[in-house]
């Protein structure tokens, strides 16, 4: 009886709901923090960042024309399916980020709850955003929040699993669909939250993850015409993608530090746009 | 022009002295036609394969995606066609992109009969031809008598090209005579505009009957073959392209025509427009790199081009909102 030979996982791109290599064809390895091997992963190009912004254009109507509750079960689905593999998701931390165990398995827990959080925001947001406001005349004038379209993020690559669920998941709540670069340290743990999203009902493309180099894959989103917000929290310089961004008037969200729920409700009204319905008061 | 690899492209010898072998009668057609040797349909769907994976890169890219607007028939045959709807195609067609005066326009205007004039009139003093899709497009059945008038009316409306149909049951049933007639009486109504005949490839079933419509509409004196109507679940491929190409190249050099191909239907990203550009040239050759000898029959192609277009001069991805829908 020979002994059984290691199945070793390749991570792979999320874009458009499927698992692909990049496009260029590049791999690279991935070390824990003691700097042993962990694993291969993809390293997305600048192809992979156009296909992923088609893929999140084409899911963003969809996504949006659902009702808010049902936006809510979708995300509170995703936090069951990152429930039942919290225990990979501490692993990924504790050797990725070089936590003990049991900070890794709390940072998880808090991640998840995090997740439930945003899916509770799905249908009260546009009561807290928006409005019914007074005017002169004999109208019902409202005002409302809707999505800005695709949101690129450039993902924090170190911190809390809450920061990175924060980033990813924010713009979803409001009804954008999200083109996320990922990287480093918790490079690994994104590219399993963006496999959940298979089996989370999340149409495909709405979340699209590339792990590859900030510093490559940065100013491509950044200058991409068809980005409409762009929330640079993970970009060690903010400053030129910021610039870059300006080009096509793309709504920049610079950096949030933090990972408190206040923190996460800055994210919430980064990316909408204010939308003001008149109705006349009938009789 | 289009030179990947250090390779050149394929040149053909195109001689000056020969001819069109004139036809007589069905049974010469016949034996013409099955002098033709048969297709390899694996090896043409490997050859066209392999030839997609061919990649065009920074200055030749560029001039690509100019030489395929400059290819574009921007077409609209939709039965809620209106002359405004008409009227706007043909603006987008002499100015594909107003930000940017260096975009070549478009080939030709694409309609049915009865929006002609409309065309004509928006078009009048540009380059853009105006072409109609006659003779009882897209099934093409009904009589000659009809087909031909409506050849007429679309010739007299003033369209520079005819797209026409041929019999596809009659071919099918093997009555190749008749097929060869129909197209030979289209191409006199026609006049000056120039013919395409569409094969309809998708219903054309194998790529040996593609080999052989496409030598009888060359015989019958098409200017063009073209694959498809864009109204069959079928249309334009890359195999089905590549048979055409050879058909052509052939053709050009056993009599000294050169045929042009149209590729119709089904073709929307401009990457598809490239793959087809490289399988023309290693194909046919450079001969065919040219508006006149080369069409693509499209609608929503024409604007991926233009994105591409813009993402290459200005290094950033550009946006579908960028560019008029019409």
């Amino acid at each position: 009886m020979s002994e059984r030979l290691d199945v070793r996982k390749t991570y792979k791109l999320v874009i458009g709901g499927a698992f692909v290599r990049s496009e260029s064809g590049r791999s690279e390895p991935v070390t824990a923090a003691d700097g042993t091997f962990l694993a291969n992963v993809a390293r997305a190009s600048r192809k992979d960042v156009r296909d992923a912004v088609r893929a999140a254009r084409a899911a963003q109507p969809g996504w949006w024309g659902a009702s808010a509750y049902n936006r809510g079960q979708v995300l509170y689905r995703w936090a069951e399916m990152a429930e039942s593999r919290a225990g990979e998701l501490a692993d990924l931390l504790a050797r990725g980020a070089g936590l003990a165990p049991a900070p890794a398995r709390a940072s998880v827990a808090a991640g998840i709850d995090r997740l439930v959080w945003h899916a509770g925001w799905t249908d009260k947001v546009t009561s807290v955003l928006g409005g019914a406001n007074a005017v002169a005349g004999p109208y019902f004038n409202f005002s409302l929040p809707v999505p800005v379209g695709v949101v690129g993020v450039v993902a924090p690559c170190a911190g809390s699993l809450t920061g990175l669920v924060d980033a990813l998941v924010a713009p979803l709540v409001t009804g954008n669909a999200v083109v996320a670069v990922v990287g480093e340290r918790l490079g690994l743990a994104a590219l399993v939250l963006g496999e959940m999203t298979a089996t989370a009902d999340l149409p495909a493309g709405l979340v699209n993850v590339l792990s590859g180099r900030r510093e490559e894959l940065g100013p491509i989103l950044a200058a991409h015409e068809d980005v409409d917000g762009l929330d640079l929290t993970g970009a060690d310089d903010p400053g030129p993608l910021a610039e870059l961004a300006s080009q096509s008037i793309t709504r920049v969200l610079a950096r949030v530090a933090g990972d408190e729920p206040a923190d996460a409700l800055r994210r919430l009204r980064a990316f909408v746009d204010t939308t003001t319905v008149w109705h006349t008061v009938g009789a | 022009m289009i030179t990947t690899a250090g390779r050149e492209s394929a040149v053909v010898e195109i001689p000056a002295a020969a001819r069109v072998p004139a036809v007589a009668s069905e049974a010469q057609l016949r034996t013409l036609l099955a002098g033709l040797s048969g297709v390899d349909a694996v090896g043409a769907s490997a050859r066209a394969a392999k030839l997609a994976t061919r990649s065009l890169k920074r200055e030749t890219k560029r001039q690509a995606l100019d030489l395929a607007i400059a290819m574009v028939d921007l077409t609209t045959l939709e039965g809620a066609d209106t002359p405004g709807h008409v009227a706007a195609l043909c603006a987008k067609a002499r100015q594909p992109d107003p930000a940017d005066p260096s975009t070549p326009p478009v080939a030709a205007v694409c309609v049915y009969p009865d929006l002609v004039a409309v065309a004509r009139e928006r078009l009048a003093g540009s380059p853009v031809h105006v072409a109609a899709v006659a003779t009882a497009f897209p099934s093409g059945r009904a009589s000659r008598r009809v087909k031909l008038a409506d050849v007429a009316d679309a010739c007299a409306a003033g369209a520079d090209e005819i797209d026409m149909v041929i019999d596809r049951g009659a071919f099918l049933a093997g009555r190749l005579g008749q097929v060869f007639e129909e197209i030979v009486a289209v191409k006199e109504a026609c006049g000056p505009a120039h013919l395409k005949v569409i094969l309809e490839t998708g219903e054309l079933v194998t790529l040996d009957n593609v080999r052989r419509a496409s030598w009888l509409a060359m015989l019958a004196g098409a200017d063009f073959i073209k694959t498809s109507t864009g109204k069959v679940a079928v249309s334009a491929t890359p195999p089905v392209a590549l048979v055409m190409f050879e058909a052509v190249r052939d053709f050009a050099e056993s009599t000294g025509q050169v045929v042009g191909v149209k590729l119709a239907g089904g073709i929307r990203h401009a990457k598809d427009a490239l793959r087809y550009l490289v399988l023309a040239s290693e194909t046919a050759g450079s001969t065919w790199l040219d508006p006149h000898t080369m069409r693509f029959g499209a609608s929503s192609l024409l604007n991926d081009l233009l994105v591409q277009r813009r993402t290459q001069r200005t290094g950033a991805y550009s946006r579908p909102e960028n560019f008029s829908v019409e």
